[in-house]
Parts: C-alpha cells; structure tokens; sequence
C-alpha cells in the first residue's frame, strides 16, 4: 500500500501504528489526507533539586492555516498530558478522550524509570496525541493545539490562565450534588443500553486483559526450560559418536524453537497486550462519560423540577431551562457521535490486533 | 506366541499385578546372575518417575499401567531377540509354565551364585590392572545415566510449561463466547474464533501423551546404562578376585621359601615367637612347607583356571557389548526421528487451528 509508505516517511524512526492509520482511512468523514502527524520520542532525564523526571519530545507536523508554522518540536512531561487531558474533558465532557498510560504501574516489577517501563509509557502517550489528532472534534481543540506547539515557559503560563482549583472543585461538587439526584430517571433508552454494554464489555475486556498476561507469562516460563532442554542434547552428543550429530541437530532446532518463542512472546508485547490495557482504560473512560451525560441531565431535571414549585420566576428560569435543555441535547448528539465512531474503532483495533496474534502464531509454528 | 499369553497374564486383578512384576525382576535377576558378561535387558520403571503434573504418579493410574505393560512386553522382547538369551531353559519356561515356576527357579541355586559384594554398590575394589576398557565402558555409562535422567527431568518441566500454554488459550473460548452476547457485528467471528481456541487447548493432551512414549524409550536406556555399569562391576570384581588370588599365592611361595631357605625376609609375629621361644624342630617345619606346596599347587591351579574365566569372561562380554552399541544407536536414533516427527505434527496441528482462528478475527 503506497499511500501508506508515504506518510510513514514522516517519521521514518517511529512507526505510526496501522489501526490509527485505518482510524484515518475509514472514518473520517472528509476523504482528506492526514494533515497533522505527531510523534512523541526521545525520552531523557531530567534531575533537579527537588525532583527527577522525564520528558518526552513531541514532533508535530502539518500543513494546517491555523498553524503558524509547519512544524513544531517541543518537549513535554507526563504531567503535561495529564493537563491536556482534563482540559479536553472539561470542554467536551460527554466526548470519549482516549486514555492515558496509568501514573505507575502496581505490579510492582517494573521499576518507574526503567528502560521497559519508558518504552511502554510513551508509546502510549504516542497514540493518546494521535487519537486527539483523529478525532474529528478534539483535533481543533485549542488546549491541544497550545500543547503541541508552546514552549515551555509559555505553556506554564497558559496553565495557570484556567479557572482556579477551587472553582473546579466546585464544579465537580455540584455535579455530584445533581448526580445523586439522578438523571438515571429521565435517561433515554439508548444510553441505558450503551451503560448495560459497557458493564459487560467492561469485565470481558478486563478478563481478557488478565489472560493474556497470562498467556504471556507462561510462554516466558516455557521459553526458560527450553534455554535449559537445548543444550543436555549438546552434552549429550559429547559422549556419543554415532548418534553425535542427531542429537546435535536436535539441540540446534531446540534453540530455533526458543528464538521462535521469542518473537511471539515480543509479537504479544506490542501488540495484543498495549490494545488490551488501552481498552480497560477506555472501559473506565467510557463509565465516566456515561455519568458525565447523566450529570448534565440530571442539572436539567432538576431545574425543571425546580420550575414546577416556583411559578411565579417562571420567565427567569425557562430561559435557563432551555440553555440547559440545549446543552443536554449537545451532549447527548456528542456522545451518540463518538460511542458510534468509538465502537468502530475498538472493532478495528480488535480485528487486527488478533489477526496479528494469529499471524504470530502462524508464523511461530511454520518456524 | 508365548509373549501374548504372558501380557494377558498382565490383565488379572491388581495383586497379582504385582506378583507379576516380581516374577518378572526374579527372572531378571537370575539372568543377571546367570550371565553376567551380558547386558542384560532393564525392567521399565517401578515407579512413576519424571512425571509432569498433568501425569499422576500414582501406579494403579490405568495410563501408567498400559505404559508398564508395554515397557514388561518390550522387556521380554529383548530378551528372546538376544542370541544367547534367548536360548534360556528359565526364561522359556516363564514364558510356558504358569505354576511352580517360582521353586524352578531358586532350585536352579542362582542365589548363591550371586555375589553379595555386587550390591554394595559404592563399594571400590582396588584393581591394580584395570582394563582400560572397561573403565571407559563405565565412564560412559555413568555418563549416559547422568544426561538422559537430566534430560527427562527438565522434558517434564517443558511439558509442563507447554501443558500450561495451550490450556490458557482455552479461557479465550469462554470470554469470547460471553462477549459476542453483546457484540452484533464483532459476534460471529468472536464465537467462531473462541471455539478454535478451545480445539487449541485441547489438543495438547494428545500431543504430550504421545511425547510420553518418547520419554520411555530414554528411559529404557537409562536403565541399560545401569546394565552396563553392572557387567563393569562384574569384571572389576574378577579382576579383584584375580589379583588378590595371585598375590595370595605369591606371598604362599614366599613363606615356602623362607621356610625352606630359613631367611626371614619379612617380619612375622611367628617369626618373633619362634625366636623366642626356640626355633621349631626340623619336623614341624618340613609339615609346614609340605602343607604350603599342597596349597600352592591348588592356588597355581585355581589361577590358572580364573585366568582362564577372565579371558572368557572378557571376550563374550564385548561381543555383547558391541552388540548392545549398535543396538542402542538405532534404537536412540530412531527415538529422535520420532520425537522431531512429533514436534512437526504438533506444529502442523497448531498452523491448521491458527489459521482458522485468523480467518475467524478477520471477519470480526
């Protein structure tokens, strides 16, 4: 596929991965080329008095007007993302925000500044700008573009423009006040239905998550014996004279057997299990959502049923009344926009991430 | 013929089972006596050893069992394809006569035969002129039992590990079918898929039962590494009885000497008493060296037919050894061939299910 080769020679060190490049190809609505392209590599250390922490460089590249230039290097720390994030969720909050890599990981294996445990981080935060750029909505997004494209100095200063911690908090009070409330009575029926979907698809994805971990561990314990198996038929041969190169021969594909092992052991590594983490994520992501909406209804209602009592402000609060009803039906038309695109994509990016496990095993086996 | 009503033998109820068995180490036993320059066939295992997990160790297990039953067959096969066991009057008769069987055998007096210095296995016996071969032959069995229990043991371990690679793979069937319930286009290929991953994990009993016949024919040769070790044995202790005959009789020709000559050469408690106590009288001593030739003739002779025993013993034993070589080098080679014709067929298996299951995700 030419086209594809293409725009990966944007970036010839860093492979852009191939279901966002059908994201691109299948579900966007204008049949446009790509025009912005991220990359987020070269993790380096940074120790200082206080602390010590990692950043990442971010390679933008693209031939939009409202970009002042056509490419843009900037170096960006994790909580950066973690910044960006929330302010894309507070300014579409029924929008499906792809997930972050989690702070640490529990388990406890791998160290936080570890090669592997940086590898893995930002491959993630790789395809967390990417999806953003995909995304038909968030990719205009004006956070998202001060992100990729501000120094340091002057990203520091935006941040410190938002609305202060304290009102934050209490916007996120009264949301849980008019959650409790309850907008689960007025909810229409598509969205008890996406709520039901995503409990389920939540434990599977989660239980899936959990074998394939599995799956992995064992073929590492497999792969060690085998380290050990190959060579007692070399020990062997030493002692023998007829049989001396059988059992050569036998030791030699027993190694091939533990290189072949390798190779689907790392096949998983980078494909089937980031997917699947990813997806556990989005399971979360998407319960949020989900209640998000139902707060925002749930402000609705609850003025609507304010109205009921207070005929005489009757007026004042229609006017509320129908800004609120508005911003519910945005948010629900948003939703509705994303789970369907979203749904797409968790197909697509399923589909090949198990072709891909195939393919591995296929390749494993002919080996 | 006679081998198959002897397996039927095998079929009667579980005591007798066991009698069995020790007819059949008895009868082992005796031919090892009997024939001590031979390497003889091994009995397969009296336990179940070098079990993975998935294999109980427990005896009375009908898998183990088929699997003792085979290892009984192919030992009785051995023996009656030996060229000089064959010929066996006992071995015949086990094979013929169901009762008395037992009193035949001890009447043919093989117990006494037996050295009961050969079971005191980390007994050393210092040979002076070992033979150079056989010290090899012993080297190389050690060394053959070594590797092949090494071998086994970590063959377990792998099946083991294999064992819980395939079986993880079944636990995808499962999820996949529950998730398909709330999937509409990603539902067939799901559930499809899902039932291929149960064929995947199920296939692995079959693929590791059958590796379990591979694993016995090792072990078959693991056990005739100790049969080598033990005709070692044999001869060392020849050697042994060898040297110290001719050493007794050297030192016999010694004190004749001395006793003839009246020189002492080598201080004896006799010596310092007869000093002491006065020489012995012409009479006595003559007694005493006619006594010692008697003595040393008998000792000449003896020797001359150990000797004799030795040689014997040594040329039919490599004649059995080479035997045995060319025995063990197709038999292991062919074991290899059939492992890697396993492995291939595992493999092949494994490509036939991934590529359903690929066709399966990529409908999804």
């Amino acid at each position: 596929d030419t086209s594809l080769a293409e725009v990966n020679s944007f970036s010839p060190s860093m492979p852009i991965s191939p279901s966002s490049m059908i994201n691109q190809y299948k579900f966007e609505d204008e049949p446009e080329l790509r025009d912005l392209f991220i990359t987020v590599d070269d993790p380096e250390s940074h120790i200082t008095a206080i602390e010590t922490f990692i950043t990442y460089r971010v390679v933008t590249k693209t031939s939009r007007g409202e970009f002042d230039s056509s490419e843009y290097e900037v170096r960006r720390r994790y909580q950066d993302f973690l910044w960006l994030k929330s302010k894309l969720e507070e300014a579409h909050p029924t929008l499906i925000i792809p997930p972050l890599p989690e702070k640490f990981i529990m388990k406890g294996m791998v160290e936080r500044f570890s090669d592997e445990f940086v590898e893995t981080r930002r491959k993630a935060l790789h395809k967390f700008l990417n999806r953003i750029a995909d995304h038909p909505t968030l990719t205009f997004n004006e956070d998202f573009k001060i992100f990729l494209t501000a120094q340091a100095w002057e990203l520091s200063s935006h941040k410190k423009q938002g609305p202060s911690l304290l009102s934050r908090m209490g916007q996120t009070v009264r949301a849980v006040a008019s959650s409790v409330r309850g907008g689960v009575k007025n909810r229409p029926e598509m969205f008890t239905e996406m709520n039901d979907y995503m409990e389920t698809f939540s434990q599977k994805i989660n239980v899936l998550d959990k074998i394939a971990h599995r799956i992995y561990r064992e073929e590492r314990e497999y792969l060690n014996e085998m380290k050990e198996y190959g060579p007692i038929h070399t020990l062997w041969s030493a002692s023998e004279e007829d049989i001396a190169d059988s059992l050569k021969g036998v030791a030699s594909c027993i190694d091939k057997c533990c290189k072949a092992t390798e190779k689907r052991m790392a096949g998983l590594s980078e494909n089937l299990l980031p997917i699947l983490h990813e997806y556990v994520l989005y399971s979360e992501i998407l319960m949020g959502v989900l209640k998000r909406r139902d707060q925002i209804q749930g402000e609705l209602d609850s003025k609507v049923d304010a109205l009921a009592h207070k005929k005489t402000e009757k007026d004042l609060f229609s006017e509320e009344i129908g800004k609120l009803e508005d911003k519910v039906e945005c948010a629900n038309n948003a939703l509705k926009a994303d789970w369907d695109r979203w749904k797409q994509n968790m197909q697509c990016d399923m589909r090949s991430a198990f072709t891909n496990v195939a393919e591995n095993n296929l390749h494993y086996y002919e080996e | 013929r006679a081998v198959e009503s002897q397996s039927e033998g095998q079929c009667a109820p579980v005591d007798s089972l066991w009698r069995r068995y020790s007819e059949f180490e008895l009868l082992r036993n005796y031919l090892s006596v009997t024939y001590p320059h031979i390497v003889v066939p091994p009995l397969p295992e009296k336990r179940a050893d070098f079990v993975w997990h998935k294999l109980s160790a427990d005896n009375m297990d009908p898998d183990f069992v088929e699997r003792r039953r085979i290892g009984l067959e192919n030992f009785l096969l051995r023996v009656a394809s030996h060229p000089v066991l064959c010929e066996d009057k006992i071995f015949y008769s086990f094979l013929t006569q169901e009762g008395g069987w037992k009193e035949m055998v001890s009447e043919t007096g093989f117990q006494l035969k037996a050295d009961s210095r050969l079971k005191a296995l980390n007994a050393t016996f210092r040979v002076k002129n070992p033979d150079k071969r056989f010290t090899e032959l012993k080297h190389y069995s050690d060394e053959l039992q070594s590797v092949i229990s090494h071998l086994l043991r970590v063959r377990a371990r792998v099946a083991d590990r294999l064992y819980g690679v395939y079986k993880v793979h079944g636990n995808y069937g499962r999820v996949f079918s529950e998730w398909s319930a709330i999937e509409k286009e990603m539902g067939d290929g799901l559930q499809s898929a899902g039932h291929h991953m149960d064929v995947y994990a199920a296939s692995i009993d079959d693929i590791l039962e059958e590796e379990e016949h591979y694993a016995d024919q090792l072990k078959e040769y693991l056990f005739y590494a100790e049969a080598l070790r033990a005709v070692c044995r044999k001869h060392e202790l020849m050697q042994y009885d060898l040297e110290m005959a001719a050493q007794d009789l050297t030192s016999k020709k010694q004190q004749c000497e001395e006793l003839a000559t009246g020189t002492v050469r080598t201080f004896s408690l006799k010596g310092m008493t007869s000093k002491l106590f006065g020489q012995e009288t012409t009479e006595q001593r003559e007694a005493k060296i006619k006594v010692l030739e008697e003595q040393i003739q008998e000792g000449e002779e003896q020797l001359k037919s150990k000797n004799l025993e030795g040689r014997d013993f040594v040329k039919s034993a490599w004649a059995d050894i080479e035997r045995f070589k060319e025995q063990k080098n197709h038999d292991l080679k062919e074991a290899l061939i059939s492992y890697a014709v396993m492995q291939i067929s595992m493999c092949k298996k494994g490509i036939q299910v991934w590529t359903n299951a690929k066709e399966c995700f990529s409908k999804m």
